[in-house]
């Protein structure tokens, strides 16, 4: 089962996404707070890529497409702008967080704990992100 | 959607969430927290009861705010989260960092008891 998702470069619109991943996560067997890990893990690199890459610019977009399989749950988030290499991004320690009172840099390290495996790659036209979630088999 | 409610009770303030905090509103929260740290009140509850959702957006605010609760000696502490929220604050340990009780009672009687 697969579901699309063209996401216009607005914070605003962040809600939205998070409806329309609950939606497809609902046919799922995960429990809430599973579904709510991977509707946070998915916006914390949509809202990423929103302000670093494309500056909130309400008329570019990036697409996420959701593959459900009964292994795994794959997000696939493309878009073109900027590249950001989520793989070689270091996430800060939290201890350097608080001391330099900062307020950004904990999205990726929600993202590196809920999922499983993160995949990028990037072409002349686009940049592709894979946030993979495996499902427990019974 | 978020909406934000502040009010004095006894020698605290509470900040009463209702809804959810992501990057599209976490500078609300922000100022929230940053006019309570203006005046010169000691005790600061956060109500958490009716906080639906919080991205890292949202917890960056409290955690750049852990260093001046320190410096200025007020004491900070969230109760009523959902098991959803408090699972995303687990996640990262933030629960180790932060005071959190489960109920307004634990949470005021922290307060007063310290």
């Amino acid at each position: 089962m697969t579901h699309e998702l063209k996401l216009y470069c607005e914070k605003s619109r962040l809600a939205e996404l998070r409806s329309f991943i609950a939606e497809a996560l609902s046919a799922t067997q995960l429990s809430a707070i599973s579904q709510n890990q991977l509707i946070l893990a998915v916006e914390e690199v949509c809202a990423n890529l929103i302000i670093h890459s494309h500056d909130c610019n309400p008329l570019s977009h990036i697409w996420l497409t959701i593959h459900l399989n009964p292994e795994r749950i794959i997000f696939e988030i493309k878009d073109s702008g900027k590249a950001f290499n989520i793989i070689e991004y270091k996430s800060p320690e939290i201890n350097a967080v608080i001391r330099e009172k900062r307020k950004g840099g904990l999205g990726l390290l929600l993202v590196r704990k809920i999922m499983d495996k993160i995949e990028f790659e990037t072409d002349h036209a686009f940049n592709t992100c894979r946030l993979i979630k495996k499902l427990k088999s019974k | 959607m978020l909406s934000i409610n502040m009010t004095a009770a006894r020698e605290h303030l509470v900040i009463a969430l209702n809804g959810e905090v992501d990057a599209s509103n976490s500078v609300e929260l922000d100022e929230v927290i940053q006019e309570a740290l203006s005046g010169s009140v000691q005790k600061i509850l956060v109500d958490g009861r009716n906080l639906e959702y919080i991205s890292s957006a949202g917890l960056g605010v409290f955690m750049s705010y852990l260093e001046d609760f320190r410096e200025k000696n007020v004491a900070f502490v969230i109760f009523g989260l959902n098991e959803k929220v408090m699972n995303v604050f687990h996640i990262l340990g933030l629960d180790q960092l932060i005071h959190i009780k489960n109920t307004q009672e634990e949470a005021e009687e922290s307060l007063y008891d310290a």
